[in-house]
């Protein structure tokens, strides 16, 4: 066979190959069945739901299912820029509470149809507010969440300390204090510390608002350098020097969830997931000894925890908003709820949600930590979570687009701060200049 | 007429990769020079060089240039360098060496995630990583990589990716060396270092040359690192002009200023490149 | 090799440098035994602390990533992007680099630094535009769409490692060949491909490897149906909650078909490349 074709042939090949595939591709999406795209994050509800949508597609032969997962960082990149773009990529999307009133408002997603099967008024009334525009439901809430404080009651035995359901900053210090063993491989608290506006500065925000602090005022001024901002701040960096573990300034969820779970963290304060999982004999060490207690205040009570939900919605202008509408309506029903139930038990439902997962009888034994949680997200309130009055919406973050830039720049000066590479005053200094930039730039003032 | 026929059947290809190659490049800048902020569609309009004086004013910008600078030099300085080391090593044949050349090879199929997830967990993580356990073991405390040498962790992970390519380049151009010109050197008495520096490093030049100029071309774009571990952080000891770029693309959503930072890591790569080429570049042309 | 090659170094030497060469590899090799080991524990051996090496392995996060994404799906979408986008570069860059190589011009320089400082843009600053050329042109999530992209990211590279392999063969082989008699395409087939085959091949591995690992356009061009294994990694990355052992398995399973195929290339192309020698 003479070798001079060869490379030409497997160009011509590998051409029509090309070609014939992508006709294929196309080809493929002609059929009877409505196709569904669902965009979705990584978490344990989502990969659960993803599971049980078998259930959905026998019982709507007509509606086929595929799924993309990603990690939320990206889910979030990805669902933007399709959005923004009109790219129509996506049936059906995963957002947070922080995209849900903005997209509202812009008039990007559908609005929500329920019917008296759903019980809209069943949701929290936190969730409900925080997703809708106008009384308008734009997305519908798969799992909600919000903060608390998760301690080794052993650890806290031995101190002698009763910890109280609502402790203030000051009492965590101290119990902090007293139960931090480095030697013995058990540090007083652990925190986040990794730079991000949804990583450390969810939990910052918290710390700030319950010092009476906020992010920007009624006239959109960035109040990093206030007097609230310098006190809280100056106090976590001192926490986490003296009675946290090493790695703190890197360390996000997963990374502290490792080292409470193998019995390392006396304290943790983040997401109510957690709980779920560190009461969990089947990844913790510490399961059992594990006790629950609200986010810790310090002036005032207000945003000391933060309300965080991932929802349901369907793109503005999608051709197929029937199919979306029955998906969503199904995932975030009561009998999905109890669908879970039935197939993982009631310690694995989606919780945040509705006032009837917590009204089960069931539920409340099977989670310990259900009371707290409740409590939680109800005390949460996106539309007054400081103490001075904010133009903006959210407890842990503030609802305009600008915050994801703005909250990455102050997380890494957060950061350094804590990792001792720049004072305190200085790391608050720079962060007021970024974020003074991008409000200019965005046009909120002059 | 027999150079015109070659030439005439290479326009179609060179003309096919010229267009391919402009077509981005020229909606970067026509990008760069106008309002799109895809969370803003109403704004639009020239916006003259406010995207780039935007970009370029950001207060992390002179440490991303910085670091930027850093991490290509030290990865390409400890690529090169390693590589011809471990290349000169397994030259010569030794038990086992098949082996020993997949093992080396391996670390660069393994995806940039996993690479930055890997380290950062299994290895450099002060209380339960492998490094930790080591630095115990041997009676001292645990060194946390992240939060006190976090540009030198990039660095490290980076490199680690990016020595098999270099070796492997390196091990494939050894091998053809002139080993009729070997054996008369050592004839005439000479020693391996004396070997070294007249035969090896000449003939490698060249590969050094195209291990150089790739590497700058990846190096530059790193991101997904340094985004997994430290988030640029702590302030901006890790960010590089990348990851602004990333900010201001995927966290701003304003694609103008996102397109200028994009053409200004080209300049910055362009001058990079003029004195990587003025170094080594010589070989080129040989 | 008909002589034996009388080695510089007596048998200590030997010894001495097997040693270190094991210890260099060993060493290097290390991280991804560790990840190798962790794809066959459970979530919580994979945290622990002091490091587990003797456990009884497990199947179950090879199971889990099988159940919860189409890991076929992916892997032949992975195929079938790096190897199309590899053949599509390569046709396109190698008479490119012949010309470039062969009928120096003045400009022929320029033109290579140019194409190289294009491949500079990092991509993060490129893809609103291309995202929105990709939608107006209906392919987002397609492969089409990635086999374009991966192509045109790897091409200048592609055009500059050929440049540098088809430089190294003299003109004089060319010019006797020519002398002879031969054509074109005589010339091209039974003189230059045998030599450049081996630029060619490693050229060709070098841009599958890395259309192989190239997650940002997989990530964003794709959604259901076009999605590679780099996708596939995405989704078992930092979820909340322990992910260690589930990604180490994902991404044994997403690394496994390239690592295979480039050992066993490897061995060819060390053995077959010239890289400046002339036979």
């Amino acid at each position: 066979m003479p070798h001079s074709s060869i490379l030409s042939s497997r160009t011509r090949l590998a051409v029509a190959a090309a070609l014939a595939l992508s006709s294929l591709c196309g080809a493929a999406g002609a059929q009877a069945q409505t196709e569904l795209v669902i965009a979705t994050v990584n978490n344990g509800h989502m990969i659960e739901m993803q599971k049980l949508s078998k259930n959905f597609e026998q019982a709507h032969p007509d509606i086929k299912l595929k799924w993309v997962t990603l990690e939320e960082g990206v889910l979030r990149q990805r669902v933007t820029t399709d959005i923004a773009t009109k790219g129509g990529q996506f049936d059906v999307m995963t957002i947070g509470m922080y995209e849900a009133p903005i997209w509202g408002k812009k008039g990007w997603l559908q609005e929500l149809k329920t019917d008296a099967a759903y019980d809209v008024d069943d949701l929290l009334p936190a969730m409900r507010n925080g997703l809708s525009v106008d009384g308008k439901l734009y997305a519908a809430p798969f799992y909600g969440e919000s903060s608390m404080l998760m301690y080794r009651k052993d650890l806290a035995d031995k101190a002698g300390v009763q910890v109280p359901e609502r402790p203030t900053w000051p009492q965590i210090k101290d119990l902090a204090a007293k139960i931090h063993d480095p030697k013995a491989g058990v540090y007083g608290i652990c925190l986040r510390g990794k730079p991000g506006w949804g990583d450390n500065m969810a939990f910052l925000t918290t710390l700030v608002n319950t010092f009476g602090g906020q992010w920007f005022d009624m006239q959109w001024k960035p109040q990093l350098e206030s007097k609230p901002w310098k006190e809280a701040i100056n106090f976590y960096v001192d926490l986490l020097k003296n009675y946290g573990p090493p790695g703190s300034s890197a360390n996000s969820f997963n990374e502290i969830l490792a080292l409470t779970n193998s019995g390392k963290c006396g304290m943790w304060i983040d997401a109510t997931i957690a709980a779920s999982f560190v009461s969990d004999p089947k990844q913790s060490k510490v399961a059992d000894q594990m006790a629950f207690a609200q986010a810790p205040t310090m002036h005032t009570p207000k945003g000391a925890n933060w309300l965080w939900s991932w929802n349901l919605a369907i793109p503005a202008g999608s051709k197929k908003v029937d199919a979306a509408q029955k998906f969503i309506t199904w995932s975030t029903s009561k009998d999905y709820i109890q669908l879970v139930a039935k197939t993982n038990g009631w310690a694995n439902v989606p919780t945040g949600t509705r006032k009837s997962t917590y009204a089960s009888p069931e539920f409340q034994k099977a989670a310990r930590f259900a009371a707290a949680e409740k409590i939680a997200i109800d005390s949460a309130n996106p539309t007054d979570s400081t103490l001075p009055k904010s133009p903006y919406v959210g407890v842990q973050f503030a609802a305009i687009p600008e915050f994801q830039a703005i909250g990455i720049a102050v997380g890494q000066q957060m950061s350094a701060a804590l990792a001792g590479k720049t004072s305190v005053d200085a790391a608050l200094k720079a962060s007021q200049v970024a974020a003074d930039r991008e409000m200019k730039k965005a046009g909120y003032y002059k | 007429m027999n150079r015109l026929l070659p030439r005439l059947l290479l326009t179609p290809a060179m003309a096919t990769l010229f267009l391919w190659m402009i077509v981005p490049l020229a909606m970067t800048i026509y990008f760069s020079f106008i309002r799109y902020n895809l969370m803003q569609p109403d704004e639009s309009g020239f916006a003259g060089l406010s995207n780039f004086e935007y970009f370029v004013t950001d207060p992390s910008f002179g440490a991303a240039v910085v670091n930027t600078v850093l991490l290509l030099g030290s990865v390409i300085l400890i690529t090169v360098v390693l590589g011809v080391a471990i290349a000169l090593l397994i030259n010569e044949p030794f038990p086992g060496r098949g082996i020993v050349r997949v093992l080396l090879i391996s670390p660069f199929f393994v995806m940039p995630t996993v690479n930055a997830l890997m380290w950062k967990n299994m290895m450099m993580n002060p209380i339960y990583g492998v490094l930790a356990q080591v630095w115990t073991f041997f009676g001292a405390q645990p060194v946390d990589w992240l939060t006190d040498h976090p540009l030198f962790s990039v660095i490290v992970m980076v490199s680690w990716q990016w020595l098999p390519f270099a070796t492997l380049i390196f091990m494939t151009a050894l091998q053809s060396m002139n080993h009729e010109q070997l054996e008369a050197s050592r004839m005439d008495g000479a020693n391996y270092l004396q070997q070294l520096r007249y035969l090896y490093v000449p003939h490698l030049a060249r590969s050094v040359a195209v291990v150089v100029m790739i590497e700058l071309i990846f190096l530059l774009s790193i991101f997904a690192e340094i985004y997994t571990t430290t988030a640029g952080g702590p302030g901006d000891a890790s960010t590089n002009v990348t990851f602004l770029i990333f900010k201001q693309a995927l966290l701003n959503f304003d694609a103008g200023v996102a397109s200028a930072g994009a053409l200004f890591a080209v300049v910055l790569a362009n001058i990079a490149a003029v004195f990587l080429i003025r170094m080594v570049g010589k070989n080129l042309d040989k | 090799m008909t002589a034996r090659r009388r080695s510089n170094f007596p048998l200590g030497m030997l010894a001495l440098r097997t040693a270190a060469a094991w210890g260099v590899a060993l060493l290097l090799f290390f991280p991804l035994g560790w990840l190798f080991l962790t794809a066959f524990k459970t979530e919580l051996q994979a945290i622990a602390v002091p490091p587990l090496f003797v456990f009884t392995p497990t199947l179950e996060n090879f199971h889990e990533v099988q159940e919860r994404s189409d890991y076929l799906l992916y892997a032949k979408n992975s195929v079938i992007t790096s190897v199309l986008s590899t053949l599509l570069g390569l046709a396109l860059a190698a008479p490119a680099a012949y010309a470039m190589a062969f009928f120096k011009g003045k400009y022929t320089k320029d033109i290579l630094m140019w194409m190289l400082s294009t491949k500079m843009m990092p991509a993060v600053g490129a893809l609103v535009p291309i995202y929105v050329l990709a939608q107006k042109s209906h392919l987002l999530d397609t492969q089409l769409a990635l086999i374009i992209v991966f192509a045109l990211s790897n091409l200048p590279i592609m055009v500059w490692m050929l440049y540098s392999y088809l430089k190294d063969i003299p003109h004089e082989i060319l010019e006797a060949a020519r002398m002879d008699g031969a054509t074109l395409w005589q010339e091209v087939r039974l003189v230059l491909l045998p030599l450049g085959m081996g630029g060619l091949a490693s050229t060709g591995l070098l841009c599958l490897v890395l259309a192989w690992n190239e997650a940002f356009w997989s990530l964003n061009l794709s959604a259901a149906k076009a999605g590679t294994l780099a996708t596939l990694i995405a989704s078992y990355s930092s979820p909340e909650g322990l992910f260690w052992a589930k990604l180490s398995a994902a991404s044994l399973m997403a690394i496994a078909p390239i690592v295979v195929f480039g050992w066993f290339s490897q061995k060819q192309l060390v053995q077959g490349l010239t890289f400046g020698a002339v036979k």
